[in-house]
């Protein structure tokens, strides 16, 4: 059997990190498009989009996000394609979290005073118009906060993707357990290594929303 | 498409199925209970007890919300029997739960306590209350009316969350999809229907919060 | 002998010194209405009696005991020393009634019964007696505050401490309370005020303390020290609000 030292196992979990955030990226900023995207269709005035949207919140935030990760592994498998982990990983934890951002930034929009659209409507600006000049740069301040905390639930949802064979952080520590049968030390290390890349941005988040309320 | 659901298929199942549901509704409201014990213990020791077992509180809490679950599902159920603390599944899953639940409602009960005026505290003491009957009857009460939606939200978000204890083999919900679907590879269609179970569950759990919210909190 | 007195009590906020040396003697009956700019250290002078402030030298008793000693069980000390905030502070989860009734229950495990005589009993003291089951969101302002002076009347305080109780009113609901407690005054009631209304502390009070940086600057007769001043700091404060 190989032997493995302490610098064999975390090596070999800062490897496996690397996808852990590569990972977390892609669905952070995949999520965030097609967040912006559903939060137009959430807060329009066009009943059918209205409705869409809500649904497909409420699936995304009612249902496990392993539930959905299996979905996608298998679902699209129904199509004749072959579903790479990878794949299934990165369109599962895409539509989850943009279902979660687009909330959150429902509720920055929706504590913009009223008489800011009223008076950009007397202006004669177009809904989008309204979106993009008014209501946008006032409610994207209050949006930051919120936003980088939920990047923590990003990267700690990443782990999930462990579980239909995609290998960061979580699976390496799984193969590394199993390999050195070592797993107080493996699980502590993958725990901390994950702590690492958590906190920094949760402290950054709790940090902008009190400069926040001071501002206020 | 040229592929057929069948959800018939499942049909031979529905005990199973129903086995697994109970058993992440159980998980679910014991650790809700046990958690927000959990978490009223920490949030008062952090904004009334002495220094240290608020430190204390405070890395606790940080821990738990920046890992995941998963980690700590598994560094409960195979990392501690090298402590010698050998737990079975079905324990493994409960204490992760309730662990991981005291910390986010640690955190939300905190915010609740820090909300109560200061005002409202002075009063109690000058009323010759003692700072527990302070805490207990004006401050908690209080800080439960205003965090009770936040926490709704958490307990729902656990109970979704729960789906991953199914991997240490506690025989909840998700566990008996992954049974059913090692046995007749009906994979999409056990995914599906248990993914619509759980959005059920997460829907019926918000309304009994919401009505027994209201019955808690009758006034105004 | 009497009920509250205070030797030589000085305070700091970190560097900042806010009470220099006060001392001040309250007998059973008084009505002492402290006046003074804001800063001068009125209110924390009122909030350390009742053992809200700690202070670092002198000492306070009140009712014979010792505020700031170490084994002082101010739990005891409060149930004698009753206080009312700017802010009112009622409880806005419990209706009027149940302000009331809160301590003596708690507190003196008092029977609900029985504390709920007592509620009916100092609500229609402050002329309330209708709004028992109302929540203090129901309330106007001078409405919240009679509550809470009949908040703190439910535990028969023998001395009670009023800090500036009409600074947060509108003009219109000043009145009602200043006569609630006017009545008090009349019933024999010891009460220590931190007031801005000069007439009522000039009407209703039997002493008049003046604060100004952190000192007792004047005291005596109401009516007399409002007369004739006899520091320029007082003359020129009375000329300002008067």
């Amino acid at each position: 059997m190989l032997q493995f030292s302490f610098w064999d196992i975390l090596s070999n979990l800062l490897i496996a990190t690397q996808w852990t955030i590569v990972l977390s990226l892609i669905a952070f900023f995949c999520g965030g498009i097609v967040g912006l995207v559903l939060l137009f269709m959430r807060t329009s005035r066009i009943a059918p989009l209205a409705w869409f949207t809500k649904i497909y919140i409420e699936f995304f935030q009612g249902t496990p996000l392993l539930m959905q990760l299996f979905l996608f592994f298998f679902g699209i498998a129904l199509f004749g394609v072959e579903v790479s982990p990878w794949t299934a990983a990165t369109l599962a934890l895409t539509f989850w979290t943009s279902a979660f951002l687009t909330e959150i930034w429902r509720g920055c929009v929706e504590s913009i005073p009223k008489g800011q659209w009223e008076a950009s409507s007397s202006l004669a600006l177009s809904y989008i118009e309204q979106m993009r000049y008014v209501i946008l740069p006032q409610a994207s301040r209050i949006a930051i906060a919120p936003t980088v905390g939920f990047s923590v639930q990003v990267i700690k949802g990443t782990a999930l993707a462990s579980i239909i064979g995609f290998v960061e952080l979580t699976k390496a520590g799984t193969m590394l357990n199993n390999a050195t049968f070592r797993p107080f030390l493996v699980y502590s290390l993958v725990a901390l290594i994950y702590f690492c890349l958590c906190f920094p941005l949760s402290w950054w988040a709790k940090k902008i929303e009190g400069r926040l309320n001071v501002a206020r | 498409m040229s592929y057929k659901l069948q959800f018939a298929e499942l049909l031979p199942y529905w005990n199973v199925l129903l086995q697994g549901l109970v058993f992440t509704i159980v998980l679910t409201v014991v650790s809700t209970v046990a958690g927000i014990a959990v978490g009223t213990a920490g949030a008062s020791a952090r904004t009334f007890g002495p220094a240290w077992l608020g430190r204390v509180v405070a890395v606790y809490v940080e821990l738990i919300r920046n890992t995941p679950f998963i980690v700590q599902l598994f560094f409960i159920f195979f990392g501690l029997p090298a402590l010698g603390l050998k737990l079975s599944e079905t324990t493994a899953a409960f204490l992760a739960m309730v662990i991981n639940l005291g910390a986010y409602s640690t955190e939300i009960i905190r915010a609740g306590i820090e909300a109560v005026p200061k005002g409202h505290i002075e009063a109690g003491l000058s009323l010759a209350m003692t700072k527990w009957e302070v805490l207990r009857r004006i401050v908690l009460n209080q800080a439960f009316r205003k965090i009770y939606p936040a926490l709704s939200s958490q307990i729902i978000i656990v109970m979704l969350g729960s789906a991953v204890v199914s991997q240490i083999s506690a025989e909840d919900l998700t566990y008996a999809a992954n049974f059913i679907a090692s046995r007749n590879f009906r994979n999409f269609e056990v995914y599906l229907l248990v993914a619509l179970a759980y959005l059920v569950l997460a829907i019926l759990t918000r309304a009994a919060l919401r009505a027994l919210g209201r019955v808690i909190f009758k006034a105004r | 002998m009497s009920l509250v007195s205070i030797r030589d009590v000085r305070k700091s906020f970190g560097a900042n010194e806010v009470l220099k040396g006060v001392s001040l003697d309250i007998a059973k009956g008084d009505v002492v209405a402290i006046i003074g700019r804001s800063g001068s250290g009125k209110s924390t002078l009122l909030r350390c009696i009742n053992g809200l402030e700690t202070y670092q030298s002198g000492s306070i008793t009140a009712d014979g005991i010792e505020v700031a000693g170490a084994n002082t069980n101010l739990r005891e000390l409060r149930r004698h020393v009753g206080m009312v905030f700017q802010q009112f502070n009622l409880f806005p989860h419990l209706t009027a009634a149940e302000n009331v009734m809160l301590a003596p229950t708690v507190v003196n495990k008092v029977s609900k019964a029985e504390a709920r005589a007592t509620a009916a009993e100092v609500l229609a003291k402050v002329g309330l007696s209708e709004k028992m089951d109302a929540y203090p969101s129901e309330l106007s302002g001078g409405q919240q505050q009679r509550v809470a002076i009949a908040r703190s009347l439910a535990m028969r305080p023998k001395v009670l401490l009023c800090d500036e109780i009409t600074s947060a009113l509108d003009p219109e609901l000043v009145n009602e309370v200043l006569r609630v407690v006017e009545q008090l005054a009349r019933e024999g009631m010891t009460l220590i005020l931190v007031t801005h209304e000069m007439r009522f502390a000039r009407d209703v009070g039997t002493k008049l303390v003046f604060m100004h940086h952190g000192k007792v600057h004047e005291e005596g007769v109401p009516k007399e020290v409002f007369a004739a001043p006899r520091t320029p700091e007082l003359q020129q404060f009375v000329g300002q609000v008067g």
